[in-house]
C-alpha cells in the first residue's frame, strides 16, 4: 500500500499507511494525526483538513471544485498549495504524497 | 487492569489528574487536546458505549444507509489513545459525584477519584410518554447501536413513522426513503425545523421532502402507537391512524447531568457554565450539549448549542486551562445537515431573530436565509450556496449592519458587504 508523508504543525514528519477507497484526509485520521480535526467527517461542510500539498504532487490531484475554493477561501493561512485532504482520494497515483497540516483557523 | 483497547475491567479503582465523563466529540476531543497542549498528568475517560469515540452526525445520513461502516467513523485509531497515555473506561456510565471528596462512581462499581472533572455527556433522546412508546420497533437515535438496531430492522419494513421534524428525523427520513421505504414525519408545530431555523427553511425543506415523496403531516401529535409487541401504527390526535412497522422518534434530548446536578451542580436545563466552563462546582467543568452557557452569538442568552462544533471547541477550552493556558468560549456557532443531495450549512444562530432576507431562489435548490435581529446580520442558513456561508460568517461575527436589500441580491457577494 502506499505511504503518505504528514507534516505536523510543530514540524514533525510521520509516515502512514494509505487504504485504498479512502481520502487523504481518512488516511491521516486513521494514521492517528490529531492535528487535523475534519469536523464535519468529510463533508465538505467545514474546513478543517485543510493541508498544504507538496508543490511536487499538485499535476496529480483532482481539479479543485467550486466550493471546495470558497470554503478555502475562508482561511487566512490559505497558501497557492492549499487543499482541503477530504477531497483528494488517496491511491497507487498519490504514493510518496506529502502534505503540511495548515494552521488552526 | 487495562486490557488490550485500553479499557480498564469493572471495577477498577484509581486516581487520575483528569477524569472525563462522556466519550463523544466534547469527551474525546478534551483528551485529545490535552496531550496536544502538553498536559503531562493522568487522563481517563468514561463511556457507556462499548466503543471507542466515533463521529455521531453520520448515525442518522451515511452510516444508517449503510453507506460508511463503523471503522471508518473512529474519531482516532485505537492506538492512538494509547500512545498517548488516554485511558477510556468503556461501557459504564457515572452515577455519583462527590464533588468535595473530588470521586465519581459508575454503575459497574468502578470508582475514580480526580484532580478535574470534565463532564461531557450530552444527553439521551427523548421518548415519547404516550401509550405504546414502548412497544418494539421504536427508536431513537443517538448511539451506533441505536443506528445499529434501525439498521437491521429495515429489511421487514415497508412503511415508517419518523415522530419531529428535526434534523435528526429530517435526516433519517432522507435515508429511509433513498432506501425505498414509504415514509411519514409527523411534527407538533406547523412547519418542520421549527426550533433551529426560520419559516423560509422550513417550507423549502417541507417541500423538498414532499417532492421525495414523504408524507409530511405538520401540526400533528400523536395519540398513542399501536401494536402488540411491535408497533403496527401511529394513532394521531385527530384519530387517523398511519400504519407502519417502524417508529423513529426525533424529539431532541435531554442532557445526562442528574449525577451532576445531584451533587449540587446549578442548572434548570443541562449546568450552567461560565466562559471558562466551569461549573459551580469545585474543579468540575461542562461542555458539549448539556453545557448552559452564556452565548455572545445569542444576544448573550444561556442556552445549550447541540452541536459538533459547540463540543469541539468547548472541549479545546478546557484543554488549554487545563494544560495552562486561559481560554474563554467565544466561537461563532456552526452546523451542517445532509438531507439527499442538499448541503445545508449554517453558522450563527437564529434564534431570536426580527427579520429574514432570502438570497436566491429557493427553486433552484441553492439560496441562503440570512437572518437579522435589530439591523444586524446574527446568522446565515446556506443551501448548496457555500461561498453565502463562507463570507457570511464574517457578516455574522462582526453582527454587522447590512442593507436588507443588498443582502437580497445574490449577485453581491456578500463579502463586498461587509463594510457596507
Amino acid at each position: 500500500m502506499p505511504e503518505l508523508h504528514v507534516t505536523t504543525r510543530e514540524g514533525d514528519t510521520k509516515t502512514i499507511p494509505g487504504r485504498s477507497g479512502a481520502s487523504t484526509m481518512e488516511v491521516i485520521r486513521e494514521g492517528g494525526v490529531d492535528e487535523l480535526m475534519a469536523l464535519c467527517g468529510g463533508e465538505l461542510c467545514c474546513a478543517t483538513c485543510h493541508v498544504y500539498v507538496d508543490p511536487a504532487f499538485t499535476d496529480r490531484l483532482p481539479p479543485m471544485s467550486e466550493d471546495e475554493d470558497d470554503l478555502l477561501d475562508g482561511s487566512e493561512f490559505r497558501e497557492p498549495t492549499s487543499r482541503l485532504s477530504c477531497q483528494l482520494p488517496f491511491g497507487e497515483d498519490l504514493a510518496e504524497l506529502r502534505v503540511t497540516i495548515a494552521p488552526e483557523d | 487492569m487495562p486490557d488490550a483497547r485500553g479499557s480498564a475491567t469493572t471495577g477498577w479503582s484509581g486516581r487520575y489528574d483528569v477524569v472525563i465523563v462522556g466519550a463523544g466529540h466534547g469527551g474525546a476531543h478534551a483528551a485529545a487536546a490535552l496531550r496536544q497542549h502538553g498536559f503531562a498528568g493522568s487522563v481517563a475517560m468514561v463511556g457507556d458505549e462499548p466503543r471507542l469515540p466515533y463521529e455521531r452526525p453520520p448515525l442518522s445520513k451515511d452510516y444508517l444507509s449503510g453507506e460508511t461502516p463503523f471503522e471508518q467513523l473512529l474519531l482516532h485509531p485505537p492506538a492512538f489513545w494509547q500512545e498517548r497515555d488516554v485511558e477510556i473506561l468503556t461501557d459504564r456510565r457515572v452515577t455519583t459525584v462527590d464533588a468535595r471528596a473530588h470521586r465519581v462512581r459508575c454503575d459497574d462499581g468502578t470508582v475514580l477519584e480526580y484532580g478535574h472533572l470534565v463532564w461531557a455527556t450530552g444527553g439521551t433522546p427523548r421518548t415519547l410518554s404516550c401509550p405504546g412508546h414502548d412497544l418494539g420497533g421504536v427508536h431513537t437515535v443517538r448511539t451506533v447501536a441505536d443506528s445499529d438496531r434501525l439498521r437491521a430492522e429495515l429489511p421487514a419494513v415497508t412503511r415508517a413513522v419518523v415522530v419531529g421534524g428535526g434534523y435528526i428525523g429530517l435526516e433519517a427520513a432522507a435515508v429511509l426513503r433513498a432506501a425505498g421505504k414509504h415514509v411519514t414525519v409527523v411534527e407538533a408545530q406547523d412547519r418542520v425545523l421549527a426550533r433551529v431555523a426560520g419559516a423560509p427553511l422550513s417550507r423549502f425543506y417541507e417541500a423538498l421532502h414532499r417532492t421525495h415523496g414523504v408524507d409530511l403531516r405538520l401540526g400533528a401529535s400523536v395519540e398513542r402507537l399501536e401494536g402488540a409487541s411491535r408497533v403496527a401504527g401511529v394513532r394521531l390526535a385527530d384519530g387517523e391512524l398511519l400504519p407502519c412497522e417502524l417508529v423513529i422518534v426525533g424529539i431532541g434530548i435531554v442532557p445526562a447531568v442528574a449525577p451532576l446536578r445531584a451533587a449540587g451542580a446549578a442548572g434548570s436545563d443541562g449546568v450552567v457554565v461560565d466562559e471558562r466552563c466551569r461549573t459551580t462546582l469545585p474543579d468540575v467543568f461542562a461542555i458539549g450539549d448539556c453545557a448552559a452557557h452564556r452565548n455572545r452569538f445569542a444576544d448573550d442568552a444561556v442556552i445549550r448549542l447541540e452541536s459538533v462544533q459547540n463540543a469541539h471547541d468547548q472541549a479545546a477550552v478546557v484543554a488549554r486551562i487545563l494544560a495552562g493556558t486561559d481560554a474563554r468560549y467565544d466561537a461563532v456557532p456552526w452546523f451542517w445537515s445532509k438531507q439527499y443531495d442538499l448541503r445545508l450549512q449554517t453558522v450563527g444562530l437564529s434564534t431570536g431573530h426580527d427579520a429574514t432576507v432570502v438570497r436566491g431562489d429557493p427553486a433552484t435548490g441553492r439560496f441562503s436565509v440570512v437572518y437579522l435581529r435589530e439591523g444586524r446580520v446574527v446568522a446565515l442558513d446556506c443551501v448548496n450556496a457555500v461561498k453565502d456561508y463562507v463570507q457570511g460568517r464574517k457578516l455574522v461575527a462582526a453582527r454587522a449592519r447590512v442593507d436588507p436589500a443588498l443582502l437580497a441580491d445574490p449577485a453581491l457577494p456578500l463579502k463586498e458587504l461587509a463594510s457596507a
